[in-house]
């Protein structure tokens, strides 16, 4: 065996989509099994299971989801409830959701009913990337079946009517924030809104509304059925369960697993990925969340667990656990730089420090990857940074901002090698804008 | 109430008010760009950022932030001032910072604020951004490099001005103002986006690169150019108002300005008579003052008082009519009207020709029942409280009369005397009969015809079976169009026992039962039709009136002189003399004070005081300025009178609404509205 994770204990049994993807393969691995005994059950039990289950949300914040779902009213009022899943996977590297969506779309269909019969909603929007063309297909196709075998719908044989619809995005990286989702779902630009008021508030057309990942709500079913001790009997305390971990880069065998919480890195490197290419004294960097944590070093990765609080203690974070590996023949001012340009590419423009910041800071680091810069530039990009960060409506500021952050914890001596290096062909010059000529 | 901590002082406040507001309540000024009491909260700038706790350990926008029991906020810490800054330095890396050609610069909320936050020298090192100028229209000059992005011309012209044409377009450091296709903003409030532009992305074209702001005198008035009355502000230099720009009055035109009233100003500098004129021989000729009233003495001997008439127009002021009225008064003459347009209304209750409810008491109002009125034409500002209370869902429109479009949904019963007829069949009596304060508001297209009187009296009765007036509340309204129109209907500027009213005088001059006929500032009545008449045209534009006239007695504009004006709901407001009357032309009180004393019926009095005195005496509604008395009881019934009535539909006077008077029809600016609204529009290759 490989990893922690025994074969038993997997939800996503159909992650590698080896086998039948549709209603009765999906049934014959559990799903759709005693969901109306769960229901039964009533939704204060349904959500303090998943509220004992220690279930985070998998979508990069890692909000309690049982936590979340308690905020919403507990009658409804003369507005109705929503649900609506997050299936607008597009951080770099992260590749978790689309696995669920074309090879387990009857878990996530299964979880969406739950969820939405614990917050009382009858209606649940799928809010899918633009670029998941064929998870589109495939999901239709599924909710599709749902509905001509009566499991959703009205008048179902849950007892709870209820409807999916699956909306498919633009393809833009900030409609994946709770809030711009919304917005975007309304037909508007997408433009996060400001909270509060939240959601659970003020949502979709301003009703109630809670938005949650797609591995979220399609672990749910699952976590029902084998009871929350189960899964909180995976990873540390506080960090419990199972989790999908896309791992990218320069590993031997890149891969989507899953895994349990708290898994030291190194073990998910060297067991599930065929190690670090050229071994693991090749290892360079890290980034353990997806594009928009800090990058850890090689050392800080002998020690790491994949899981929220491990990572926040070397001043990152899990995001959604997507490994991008990064060996020693890795640029990481250039690398880091065309990450700011994704920023840049994908800031909604609403607000000041994101707009202007992200800009400003991708075009310093462009220059900077070649040495083009002054090395007090260095420390005036960490003060853009921080200018940036914590200052905007939603967290991709945030999001432009560690990445720049983390490079300049790390690596500030290869900024600086790379300058000195310039100027040692260039000759040496006063002032580093001049560089441009 | 509530109590927060603001900086260690505890101020109290009212449940629902912001971060901000609270802030501000005791007394420390935040700076902001995008956010604006009158519009949506965007929370976009960040330049409003405090720190509150309790709270997250960061600092929080002030605008969006409801404040809380037991909050402290803290507006000057290191922490909020470090965040300040870096939102100015974001601001200002791709503005251009070209104050010294920038018409905002002086009065430059960005510049402002820069002083505060901003560091002494950029560390932007890169090129700076640049975006390409939009047409945004005749009233609209863009700079859109020097755009923050605030969207508060975004959120005015969608939420206020209801024509959602200009918007953010594009993403991230991209993201531009503009309107889309590159149209011309079709607002009638256009102008209230240059004054929202916290920078100088959108200034005011008409006036751009005319004057810097400091070079301006301001003088407080009020406008003319419909009949609220909108409080302004008019800045001169020299001899010529540069620019008008809105006071805040919540009672009348919160701190919004129509085009026409805003950029009819270029008018007052074009056309104008500045001199007397006398017609000799069929052509004008320039004359003296006293050539001109020697011209008008002679014509007027021995000609008997119910052969002379006297046509008050729509720009007078009170003063200016109740001189006439003296004057003529005492040759007994009754051929007096102030209703050029010919409205059948003003006679018995003052509430019968009022708008009761007030401007801002619509606002309370959950039905209101437009009658012959398009309030968008005829009152901009009106339509935009009137959409105000539809967006917020408070109140539902119905219509008789056209099936324009007035920015918000409405029911539509039909064009004109027959849905009225019928109007408890309609659909609408049910919203009409459930609603708790239901409000009628008439126009001059109702009122404005032969069978007006009998028009009133089918809508009073209509007003009566739906308790429009009722213990507490009288949502009775007359919307006029003429600022002077009230004033001239309080002071009895109405025909007297056998007099003729405007139709009358009319018909009388083309006649020939008509001598003499006084226009003051009439131009909106049908020349061609006066027949042989000798027509005495006092004003201050050449406009219909003065062409027709065979002597001119130069006057003031609204600028020009200092006098009373009621308006619609019957406030009495001062308007100031801003700068002099053009030329020999002198204020119209004046001109009529000098005429009686070469007619021989001197006036009893020499300065504008002593005019006062006496209107005060004679007619106390106007001892208090900028004052809606309560509206007594209306009774009803009284209103209007039997007659016959015609099938034609109810059809709003104005049909250019940047034409509707002398100074507007003078104006370049006004034309140019005009054009881009005319149906026919010049071909490109023209």
């Amino acid at each position: 065996m490989v990893g922690i994770l025994e074969d038993k204990d997997r939800i996503f049994t159909n992650l590698y989509g080896l086998q039948d993807w549709r209603l009765a393969g999906a049934k014959q691995r559990g799903a759709w099994n005693a969901t109306a005994d769960m229901l039964s059950a009533g939704r204060d039990w349904i959500i303090t299971q998943v509220k004992n289950s220690g279930l985070r949300g998998r979508g990069g914040a890692g909000f309690g989801t049982g936590l979340k779902w308690s905020f919403m009213p507990k009658v409804v009022g003369d507005r109705p409830h929503y649900l609506v899943v997050n299936a607008d996977e597009s951080e770099p590297g992260t590749c978790k959701d689309r696995e669920i969506m074309r090879h387990d779309p009857h878990l996530l269909i299964e979880g969406c009913l739950i969820a939405s019969f614990a917050m009382q909603a009858h209606a649940c929007y799928l809010y899918l990337r633009g670029e998941y063309v064929r998870e589109r297909e495939i999901l239709e196709e599924a909710v599709k079946e749902a509905y001509a075998a009566k499991l959703i719908g009205k008048n179902n044989v849950h007892g709870w009517d209820f409807d999916v619809y699956v909306h498919h995005g633009a393809g833009a990286y900030i409609c994946g924030e709770e809030t711009a989702l919304l917005e975007s779902l309304e037909g508007k630009k997408g433009q996060p809104r400001l909270k509060p008021p939240f959601p659970a508030g003020a949502g979709l057309y301003g009703c109630p509304t809670t938005v949650n990942n797609v591995e979220s709500i399609a672990v749910v079913g699952t976590i029902l059925r084998r009871g929350a001790d189960w899964f909180a009997g995976f990873g540390r305390p506080n960090n419990t369960g199972t989790k999908l971990m896309c791992i990218s880069g320069h590993v031997n065998k890149p891969c989507n697993v899953e895994e349990v919480m708290s898994i030291p890195l190194k073990q998910l490197l060297e067991e599930h990925c065929g190690g670090v290419r050229g071994g693991w004294g090749n290892l360079k960097a890290v980034i353990p969340g997806g594009s928009s944590v800090p990058v850890i070093t090689a050392e800080q990765c002998e020690t790491a667990l994949m899981d929220f609080d491990s990572l926040r203690e070397l001043r990152s974070g899990l995001g959604t656990a997507a490994v991008i590996v990064m060996d020693q023949s890795t640029d990481m001012v250039k690398a880091i730089a065309r990450i700011s340009y994704f920023y840049k590419h994908e800031s909604c423009g609403q607000c000041t420090p994101c707009r202007e910041g992200t800009g400003w800071m991708w075009r310093v680091l462009e220059r900077m990857s070649v040495g083009e810069a002054d090395p007090s530039e260095i420390d005036l990009l960490l003060d853009v940074a921080g200018q940036v960060e914590g200052h905007t409506i939603c967290a991709l500021g945030d999001a432009a901002a560690w990445p720049v952050q983390g490079l300049i914890r790390h690596f500030r001596h290869e900024i600086e090698d790379r300058i000195n290096q310039y100027r040692a062909r260039r000759g040496s010059f006063a002032g580093a804008t001049l560089a441009a000529e | 109430m509530p109590k927060a901590k603001v900086n260690g002082v505890e101020v109290e406040f009212e449940p629902g008010m912001t971060v901000l507001q609270v802030a501000e309540l005791a007394g420390n000024e935040i700076p902001r760009f995008c956010y604006h009491e009158r519009l949506s909260i965007a929370g976009n700038c960040r330049m409003c950022l405090v720190e509150v706790k309790p709270g997250p350990p960061k600092p929080q926008a002030s605008c969006a932030l409801p404040a809380a029991e037991g909050q402290e906020i803290f507006t000057d810490t290191p922490l909020v001032k470090k965040a300040r800054e870096g939102v100015m330095e974001f601001l200002l890396i791709n503005h251009p910072l070209d104050c010294p050609i920038c018409d905002q610069g002086g009065e430059c909320d960005l510049q402002d604020q820069a002083v505060g936050y901003g560091r002494d020298a950029s560390r932007y090192a890169e090129n700076k951004r640049a975006v390409e100028e939009k047409n945004m229209g005749p009233t609209i000059k863009t700079f859109m490099t020097r755009c923050i992005q605030c969207t508060r011309c975004v959120r005015f012209v969608t939420e206020v001005a209801g024509v959602p044409e200009i918007g953010l377009t594009g993403r991230g450091e991209d993201v531009e103002i503009g309107t889309y296709l590159e149209q011309a903003v079709t607002s009638e409030l256009s102008g209230n986006v240059n004054d929202l532009c916290p920078v100088g992305a959108l200034t005011h074209r008409p006036w751009s690169f005319n004057y810097r702001p400091w070079e301006l005198r301001k003088t407080e008035t009020v406008d003319v150019m419909d009949a609220l009355g909108s409080n302004i502000r008019a800045d001169y230099r020299g001899p010529e108002v540069m620019r008008v720009l809105p006071r805040v009055n919540d009672a009348v035109n919160e701190e919004w300005l129509s085009d026409r009233s805003r950029y009819a100003v270029d008018g007052l500098m074009r056309q104008r008579l500045d001199r007397p004129y006398v017609r000799v021989g069929g052509k004008l000729k320039p004359a003296s003052w006293a050539e001109a009233f020697d011209t008008i003495a002679q014509r007027m001997q021995g000609v008997a008082a119910e052969r002379v008439g006297v046509i008050a127009g729509d720009l007078q002021d009170a003063e200016s009519m109740k001189a006439a009225l003296d004057l003529f008064g005492s040759m007994g003459v009754t051929n007096l009207d102030c209703r050029q347009d010919g409205a059948q209304i003003g006679v018995g209750q003052r509430e019968g020709y009022l708008f009761n409810s007030t401007l801002a008491g619509i606002e309370d109002a959950d039905a209101v029942l437009l009658i012959g009125t398009d309030p968008r034409k005829e009152a901009p500002l009106l339509n935009a409280r009137l959409r105000k209370i539809w967006l917020a869902g408070k109140a539902q429109i119905g219509v008789i009369g056209e099936q324009a479009d007035l920015s918000y949904d409405y029911a539509w019963l039909g064009e004109g005397v027959k849905a009225l007829k019928d109007i408890k069949k309609s659909a609408f009596a049910e919203v009409l009969k459930n609603a708790q304060r239901p409000a009628v508001i008439i126009g001059m297209g109702a009122l404005a015809r032969a069978d007006g009187a009998a028009v009133l009296k089918l809508a009073a009765d209509a007003a009566k079976a739906f308790g429009v007036v009722k213990d507490g509340w009288n949502g009775f309204n007359v919307l006029h169009t003429a600022a002077g129109r009230v004033a001239g209907l309080d002071l009895g500027f109405v025909p007297g026992e056998g007099g003729l009213d405007v139709p009358g005088m009319v018909e009388a001059a083309g006649k020939g039962a008509l001598d003499v006929l006084f226009l003051m500032g009439a131009d909106e009545i049908d020349m061609s039709r006066l027949g042989r008449a000798f027509v005495v045209y006092m004003g201050s534009h050449g406009d219909a009136g003065a062409q027709r006239a065979d002597v001119i007695l130069p006057g003031a504009a609204y600028t020009e002189k200092p006098g009373f004006y009621v308006n619609t709901e019957g406030r009495v407001q001062l308007a100031e003399r801003v700068v002099f009357a053009k030329g020999e032309a002198k204020e119209d009180w004046a001109v009529l004070r000098a005429l009686s004393e070469r007619l021989g019926r001197t006036l009893p009095y020499d300065t504008l005081a002593d005019l006062r005195a006496r209107l005060l005496a004679e007619h106390p509604t106007f001892g208090r300025v900028d004052y809606v008395a309560p509206s007594a009881a209306l009774d009803l019934a009284k209103l209007g009178a039997k007659g016959e009535v015609s099938d034609l539909p109810f059809v709003s006077l104005i049909r250019d609404p940047y034409l509707t008077n002398p100074i507007a029809r003078a104006s370049v600016t006004m034309a140019e509205l005009s054009a881009l609204r005319s149906p026919v529009r010049a071909l490109a290759a023209e």
